[in-house]
């Protein structure tokens, strides 16, 4: 975690909330989220639908919209000139947040198909972008854009450049998705599910390109994913989340070959792999996501749990703590409930 | 469309590699309510639309009850009483509480040859609560002359005489018991003309969406056309081309078979867009290979399903019947007296001169926007709640 | 693209045959023959009309054969721009209408214009500020606008009009134009008469594409090409006007085929209650006095104009749309 040169600190989010204020109630989509990005590194963001992935990658470029709100937390980001801020502290709307929005970190979407305007040339979109963070002309941006596209591996640049997203297939547009992203040489890029709507061979080549393009330029990747398999083959380190909180963090080596958290290893278990045993049952976790407008108390995972520990797991709120040198882990097995963590303030969160 | 789900938000949806697990709770109270309930729930909370539909209903009512709101016999013509201005209602007076009119006086004014009329301060009408005054058959049932309000017997008039709320016309017919009169005509044509419109739409749009191929096409490109086409000089031509010895009733049915030709293709794209999409849906496929057939499935299965979207796109078709024969017999081409008609009486405020002068007669304007309006909010309402994601 | 062309006008000349056989009815309809109401109109008149030439006209109109020989003499007849005889004004029906068609269509037209002018910026603003008092207060006025028929519209605008500013909203022209020929006074003097009908026959119009463009937006300010412009750090005026806006452009612009329509036919009303010179008065006259070709001809007219219009606002919408203009097929 020190300034080494290699493990540099570029992002550190810190108990992170972002609420979904609504009519029916209030949805805690991001409860707490705590993790660190570093330069050349990739940070995979895993769990279930719902866990609040996607909501903290959008708290982190401040596009969180209407009804959701920052309601508490700190998004510390390192600029490229040196100055440190604190993003939550920006206006979403202010000159500051529009720079580094896209120009420091950007964004790949899950849905290449929906993500382009289908009204403007894919090259309309990302001269747009280059023109906006950099003041070059309009013949440079077109020259710098397909540079870009041959070196997300697009074939024929120069005439593809004039092309609408529709004319291109689902593998190429996530690749000019990706050379969009690209354009402004970002220090993070956040990639949100970056591969669910494609084919595998298509993903494998997808994330073989994200990789490639990450040891070029040393950026940092944020990996947004709920597939374990994409986790183990890219993410240099790994945050588990539930219900809009970080239950585990740790190197992709220890999660996957020492996981802590009752429900990370339950996680595991249930990918299917080709050694398993042919005919038998995929082990699942018990239960189902609890309704957003209902979340337990306490830990919110308890009521699906294997290790539930009633009077404890239910009532007070478990906080996110070391186990070893490299893991931290929100769970009440591993630490005693803390003297200050009374019942009452568990139920001030409801 | 007013809640914004992220589309991270909690819903029960497993990661790759988990099996589905049970529905949660709430879920399931949910699927116990059935489409209706549901439908009723929502609308309910539209309060702008239940207003309307009170709205909508009180204009039913006094269709119905038209003779017994009006007072005097609104084919009655006396040429003493010709375009008087509407009488004020005097509620209260020196010994309390006595509602009355006063009498008025009418001569021909020297000079500009119009009949003036005068108010005498004096001669007090009262008003009186189911007085007597001409016969009609209650509700198709029974002969009476009850009607709401009428003046006392004891005053030595008879109600149309003396009391003219909205004034009279150019012929000295009271203008508010035409109305009632006319409210009956214009929105009966409303439902009669939706009626014969959604039986088209239905038929031709379920044929379309149920069969598809050639008929689909056909039926498509004949709704494109009536679509593209400026109506109202069309039914023009055919409204003018009804023979003039026509009885009133057939001219009334022929304006409704003419206004519901207007109709039909929204009702049809809607029906066809639903028969379309439902085709496809799993409970449709699963009845279909529990051997079910075809009759059973389209009144089992698919109509229920869209009955609410049906009954919604005729409330909203239904404004648009009622300004079609509005505008026909306001230009003199739909309903001619003696019928009468909303149309019909604002023939009267057709020309600007006599606006100027009695612009009382204008006044037949504010039932006709209040009744659009109703039933605007009614079907807008009927739609959210039917389809609240469409 | 080809193919879409050839099957818009395809449509179109499927729906102007539909139209010319309507407007061949309402000449046909009426009881008597139009040959003797002719003859007896000249007769009228203190004119001598011999067998010979009542035998001919006969002959040239058909009257005594069956019904797709009498239309397929009136088309051909139409296509040699010879619309028959007015009887009510007893010269040609093409003499009568004159200048009317085109200024039917300049209103029609003025009213689109101002429809979609203020249906967008409005749409837009409702969209993006939804729920907001402005949202209310816009979907209130469009209901009030969707609710008034329009000839109601203009009656009581002219009764205020007349009542509290002594000032007469009819007509097209001011008095000492009416007759004069066409000057860029003229002209003039049309453009300060226009607002007043085009805002009245625009009214219900407006309403409808502001709830039209509403929605689109809505849909569209919800799909992820929305954040991926947000993502790039553009403001958020640029986004919503770049993206979302463009999107929604194309159901909104695609209206025109049934606004077309639905304003020609409102500005039949219109032009009767406010006596515009325009083909709405003549075409009420010539029903109610049964002056068939006349009526037949104006039907017939406005019909096809109204088509060619959608068909070339269509293939302008085309041309706008990538997707479609770039299909192979």
């Amino acid at each position: 975690m020190q300034n080494n040169g290699l493990n540099q600190t570029i992002l550190s989010v810190r108990n992170l909330k972002t609420y979904f204020f609504q009519d029916e109630g209030t949805v805690k989509a991001v409860d707490g989220a705590t993790f660190d990005v570093y330069a050349g590194k990739t940070l995979g963001i895993v769990g279930e639908s719902g866990c609040g992935k996607s909501v903290t990658a959008r708290s982190i470029l401040r596009i969180e919209e209407k009804p959701a709100r920052i309601v508490e937390g700190e998004i510390t980001f390192h600029r490229a000139n040196g100055s440190v801020l604190d993003v939550t502290q920006l206006e979403p709307g202010s000159r500051e947040m529009r720079a580094i929005r896209g120009g420091e970190i950007s964004l790949v979407f899950q849905e290449p198909m929906t993500s382009f305007s289908a009204h403007y040339t894919i090259g309309n979109q990302i001269i747009e972008i280059i023109r906006l963070h950099q003041s070059v002309s309009k013949r440079a941006a077109r020259a710098q854009t397909i540079e870009l596209l041959r070196k997300v591996g697009i074939p024929k640049p120069e005439r593809r450049i004039d092309e609408y997203p529709f004319q291109l297939s689902g593998g190429l547009r996530q690749r000019v998705m990706i050379a969009m992203a690209l354009a402004n040489n970002p220090r993070i890029l956040i990639a949100d599910e970056p591969t669910t709507a494609l084919d595998v061979t298509t993903q494998a080549q997808i994330l073989e390109l994200l990789q490639e393009l990450q040891e070029q330029t040393r950026m940092a990747v944020i990996l947004i994913t709920h597939n374990m398999g994409v986790i183990a083959e890219t993410a240099d380190d790994v945050v588990v989340m539930y219900l809009g909180r970080v239950v585990e963090t740790g190197p992709v080596d220890d999660i996957f070959h020492a996981p802590q958290h009752p429900y990370t290893r339950a996680l595991l278990r249930s990918i299917p792999s080709i050694m398993s045993e042919s005919r038998t049952r995929l082990p699942t976790i018990s239960g189902s996501i609890p309704h957003p407008y209902n979340r337990p108390t306490g830990c919110p995972f308890h009521p699906r749990c294997p290790d539930f520990m009633p009077g404890t797991c239910n009532r007070l709120e478990p906080q996110l703590l070391p186990v070893n040198e490299h893991q931290q882990v929100n769970c009440f097995l591993y630490h005693e409930p803390q003297p200050h963590q009374s019942n009452d303030e568990a139920v001030s969160h409801e | 469309m007013d809640t914004m789900i992220s589309p991270d938000a909690p819903v029960a949806d497993p990661i790759a590699g988990l099996p589905e697990p049970e529905g949660s709770e709430t879920e399931e109270r949910i699927a116990v309510a059935t489409q209706w309930q549901l439908m009723s729930m929502r609308f309910r909370k539209h309060r702008l639309a239940m207003a309307s539909l009170i709205i909508v209903i009180l204009f039913y009512l006094i269709a119905i009850f038209a003779n017994f709101l009006a007072y005097a016999d609104p084919f009655k013509t006396e040429a003493y009483r010709s375009l008087m201005p509407p009488q004020k209602v005097i509620l209260w007076d020196d010994d309390g509480f006595n509602p009355h009119v006063l009498a008025v006086e009418g001569a021909r004014d020297p000079v500009s040859f119009k009949r003036i009329y005068k108010t005498d301060p004096d001669h007090k009408i009262p008003l009186r609560l189911f007085a007597h005054g001409y016969e009609y058959k209650f509700l198709g049932l029974f002969r009476t002359d009850r009607h709401l309000i009428g003046v006392a017997d004891d005053a030595g008039v008879t109600a149309e005489e003396s009391i003219f709320l909205m004034g009279t016309d150019l012929l000295g017919r009271d203008l508010f018991s035409r109305l009632m009169r006319a409210t009956r005509i214009s929105l009966s044509v409303g439902l009669v003309g939706v009626a014969l419109s959604m039986f088209l739409g239905v038929l031709l749009g379920g044929i379309s969406g149920l069969y598809g191929g050639v008929i689909d096409i056909t039926i498509q490109r004949l709704i494109e056309i009536t679509r593209s086409i400026p109506t109202i000089p069309l039914w023009m031509g055919l409204a003018a081309a009804m023979p003039r010895d026509w009885s009133v009733v057939k001219i009334y049915f022929a304006i409704t078979l003419i206004i519901s030709l207007i109709g039909w293709t929204d009702l049809a794209r809607v029906v066809r867009g639903r028969f379309l999409s439902l085709r496809n849906e799993d409970f449709v496929l699963a009845a279909e290979l529990a051997g079910a057939g075809q009759l059973r499935i389209i009144f089992r299965h698919m109509v229920p399903s869209f009955l609410s979207h049906i009954i919604a796109a005729m409330t909203l078709a239904l404004p648009a019947m009622i300004i079609s024969e509005t505008a026909l017999s306001f230009l003199g081409l739909g309903l001619r007296p003696p019928a009468i008609s909303w149309g019909v009486l604002l023939q009267d405020a057709q020309n600007i001169q006599t606006m100027a002068n009695t612009p009382w007669l204008l006044l037949v304007a504010v039932p006709v926007i209040i009744v659009i309006l109703a039933f605007n909010f009614l079907g807008d309402g009927l739609r959210d709640a039917a389809d609240p994601y469409g | 693209m080809l193919s879409f062309i050839a099957r818009r006008i395809m449509l179109g000349a499927l729906t102007t045959w539909v139209i010319s056989i309507i407007a061949f009815l309402v000449i046909l309809l009426p009881p008597g023959d139009f040959v003797d109401a002719y003859i007896a109109q000249l007769s009228g008149l203190g004119q001598y009309v011999s067998l010979e030439t009542a035998a001919n006209l006969r002959e040239q109109y058909g009257t005594d054969q069956p019904f797709h020989v009498q239309y397929i003499k009136w088309i051909r007849r139409v296509a040699h721009g010879d619309f028959g005889q007015s009887l009510e004004f007893g010269v040609p029906v093409a003499d009568v209408i004159g200048d009317r068609l085109w200024l039917t269509m300049v209103v029609s037209l003025g009213a689109i214009a101002l429809t979609w002018g203020l249906a967008l910026p409005i749409g837009i603003y409702s969209a993006v500020h939804q729920y907001s008092f402005g949202d209310y207060f816009f979907t209130f006025i469009g209901f009030i606008g969707l609710a008034i028929p329009n000839f109601l519209l203009a009656l009581i605008l002219m009764y205020i009009g007349f009542k509290y500013f002594d000032a007469s909203i009819g007509g097209l022209f001011s008095p000492e134009y009416q007759l004069e020929p066409w000057t860029w006074e003229k002209i003039w003097d049309l453009i300060k008469h226009l607002p007043m009908p085009v805002i009245i026959l625009g009214m219900a119009g407006t309403a409808q594409l502001i709830r039209i463009m509403r929605a689109n937006l809505l849909d569209e300010l919800r799909k992820p090409y929305v954040v991926t412009a947000r993502a790039k750090g553009l403001t958020e005026t640029r986004v919503i006007l770049k993206y979302p806006v463009r999107a929604a452009l194309n159901p909104f612009a695609s209206t025109i085929g049934y606004l077309l329509p639905f304003v020609v036919s409102g500005s039949i009303i219109i032009s009767v209650v406010m006596s515009l010179p325009t083909v709405g008065p003549i075409l009420l006259r010539a029903l109610v006095a049964q002056d068939v070709y006349l009526a037949g001809t104006i039907i017939l007219m406005l019909g096809t104009l109204t088509v060619i219009g959608t068909i070339i606002s269509d293939l302008l919408l085309m041309w706008i749309d990538p997707r479609i203009r770039l299909e192979q097929r």
